[in-house]
């Protein structure tokens, strides 16, 4: 093999210009990286990199990027999960997810969790995160208990809240016992209730891991400012808002991204807690459960590959939207491949 | 002062200046956990309660305590099967992501060819398809390999969507490893491999650890892609046998809460060993 292939295999010694030499062998432009030549570089090294990567290609390949291809593909053919897709229809199936209003309403529902999620556990994780930033006893048992929720199944969190918030359950038996009787209310099939009931069950599973990542944020923040801030006499709330918060900002922007994506993509606890059926009636429904109720469980595969497509490019929009103007500044390079 | 005296040996920190220790933060802590805990307490409690306790006064705590609910549960061969197969299913699975996810996570960060930035975008990438997405077709795909009904039908899927999250934690970790390590282990005569057996595997270990605990809880709570892939009893995991259960003995309240509550257990076992080393690993993930 020619020598500017042998060089081209080498060990990085810079992972901030490793990334920006992609494509073609030619030998690197980035001024910082010192260039080393190993002993047995060359097809040694090529077998490495084919015998370390090639398994995980491989999976990654066949069981992520493949079932989206295959999505796509699908998606334009009337099938029944049979034999060969024959019965190609071009765009109909698109045309009878926008048509249809129960997509619609799952999308509304889809929208107002995205909306509400951010609004609901946003505020509430960062307040929970200042508090228990204080150094206060008890503080890792604390910080493990409000993790629980987040660590427990979907399934047993769907389970145990339907059977505690039915009609005669719990919820309504406490509320009548410390009289507040006239609170008591169908929480799951009452269509005006219902959604607030999964925000708050959704909320409850999901705050812990807010707050966790906040923690986290909150430990990177140097000490030395907020207690500069306390000599020049500003007050605790004053010291949170004009210097914990800006400094966290870049930890809530990814939490809030990670949220959004949650939010669109919910399944489980709706499917668990409503059944396929009942959660368009209880205004619960999403774009996840519209899918298998009329992909999978009406035995429409064609169609709900391509309720699928919808849903990712939905996902991807809202991502890269979010990523270009609100992710940018943080994540330099994180998902776009190491840009610079 | 009762501040000294509640914060005991950190108060000799010179840094201390935790004069806030007010009752207010303590009652708030406080209420927090018992909304946290209340249902899961519940659940438990319930367990220990007969249907008729639960439909006379369903706010009330046991009287008597009964235990046959958990007994039933625990002398029955169902819930067993499906720990085991949970078992499985999360072990292999974890051990699958983490092993690829590090000789990739390894390659990507410190080897020098031809595409591998686009290697790694090809992973980062996949953090934007999820299992969602993905599923009718890999219903579709797992049935035409054949491997329905089988364990390796949720384990393999379950690599593949584990591996974009393991790489892109992984990789900081192992590049941030000095080359001078490097270059003093190849004086020493050890080669790349040997650097990554002797020196990558050992200090990439608590990003490790941290992923391997991540992709565990994930793979031991998964609903959607075994609800897809094993319609046959023998091979439910716990989450789908506690839905089964649920269903077929929804009017036995008390059984289903022993049995959900004996579900949560081995998470929640798992969480609490390892607790320390998930909050650490997200702090790194945090910081980038």
């Amino acid at each position: 093999m020619s020598d500017t292939q042998h060089e081209s295999v080498r060990l990085a010694p810079d992972p901030a210009s490793g990334l920006t030499k992609v494509g073609g062998d030619t030998p690197v432009v980035s001024p910082p990286a010192p260039r080393r030549r190993r002993k047995g570089i060359g097809w040694p090294a090529r077998l490495e990199i084919a015998l370390m990567t090639g398994p995980t290609l491989i999976v990654f390949l066949s069981f992520v990027i493949l079932p989206v291809v295959m999505a796509a593909y699908y998606g334009f053919f009337s099938w029944q999960g049979y034999g060969p897709a024959e019965n190609f229809v071009g765009f109909r199936n698109y045309l009878l997810i926008f048509e249809d209003s129960t997509f619609l309403a799952a999308l509304r529902h889809n929208a107002t969790i995205v909306v509400l999620s951010l609004l609901l556990q946003g505020p509430a994780a960062v307040l929970l995160a200042l508090l228990l930033n204080r150094q206060i006893r008890g503080q890792t048992v604390i910080r493990v208990l409000i993790f629980v929720p987040y660590v427990i199944s979907e399934v047993v969190v769907g389970t145990g809240w339907s059977l505690m918030l039915h009609g005669d359950g719990v919820v309504n038996a406490v509320l009548g016992k410390i009289g507040l009787g006239s609170l008591q209310s169908e929480w799951l099939s009452d269509p005006k209730i219902a959604i607030w009931t999964l925000m708050g069950i959704l909320t409850w599973k999901y705050i812990g891991f807010a707050v966790i990542l906040f923690l986290a944020g909150l430990q990177g923040i140097p000490e030395e400012l907020t207690e500069a801030a306390a000599i020049d006499g500003a007050s605790y709330w004053q010291i949170q808002r004009r210097i914990t918060l800006p400094l966290l900002g870049p930890t809530i922007r990814i939490w809030a991204f990670l949220s959004m994506i949650g939010a669109l993509q919910l399944f489980d606890l709706v499917y668990i807690i409503w059944g396929q059926y009942i959660a368009d009636t209880a205004g619960t429904s999403t774009m996840a459960t519209y899918m298998v109720a009329n992909g999978r469980t009406a035995g429409e595969y064609g169609f709900g590959n391509a309720v699928a497509v919808v849903l990712f490019f939905i996902s991807l929009v809202a991502a890269l939207f979010y990523q270009r103007f609100i992710l940018r500044r943080d994540t330099e390079g994180a998902i776009t491949g190491g840009r610079r | 002062m009762a501040a000294t005296a509640v914060f005991g040996r950190r108060a000799r920190r010179p840094r201390q200046r935790m004069a806030w220790g007010s009752p207010s933060v303590y009652f708030v802590a406080l209420l927090l956990i018992a909304t946290m805990l209340a249902p899961v307490i519940y659940i438990i409690l319930g367990g220990f309660r007969t249907n008729a306790q639960i439909t006379t006064d369903p706010a009330g705590l046991p009287n008597p305590w009964q235990v046959e609910n958990y007994l039933d549960v625990l002398t029955g061969g169902t819930f067993w099967r499906q720990v085991l197969n949970s078992t499985i299913v999360a072990l292999f699975t974890t051990a699958g992501v983490v092993t690829l996810g590090l000789m990739t996570s390894f390659i990507i960060a410190r080897y020098n060819f031809w595409g591998r930035g686009a290697m790694y975008s090809l992973f980062a990438a996949g953090l934007m398809f999820p299992l969602t997405v993905a599923i009718t077709p890999l219903y579709i795909l797992v049935k035409n390999l054949g491997l329905m009904n089988t364990l390796p039908g949720v384990i393999l899927p379950q690599i593949g969507f584990g591996i974009p999250m393991t790489i892109i934690i992984l990789v900081p970790f192992v590049r941030a490893i000095p080359d001078e390590i490097q270059e003093a282990a190849s004086i020493d005569g050890c080669g790349r491999l040997g650097f990554f057996w002797r020196m990558v595997l050992p200090l990439a270990m608590p990003g490790v650890i941290t992923v391997g605990i991540l992709t565990f809880i994930q793979s031991w709570n998964g609903y959607l892609l075994p609800l897809f892939i094993l319609n046959r009893e023998e091979t439910f995991t716990l989450p789908l046998g506690v839905q089964a259960f649920a269903s077929q003995y929804s009017v036995d309240t008390a059984k289903v809460l022993a049995f959900t509550s004996l579900s949560m257990i081995p998470a929640l076992v798992f969480f609490s060993l390892f607790q320390r080393r998930i909050v650490g690993g997200l702090t790194g993930a945090v910081k980038g």
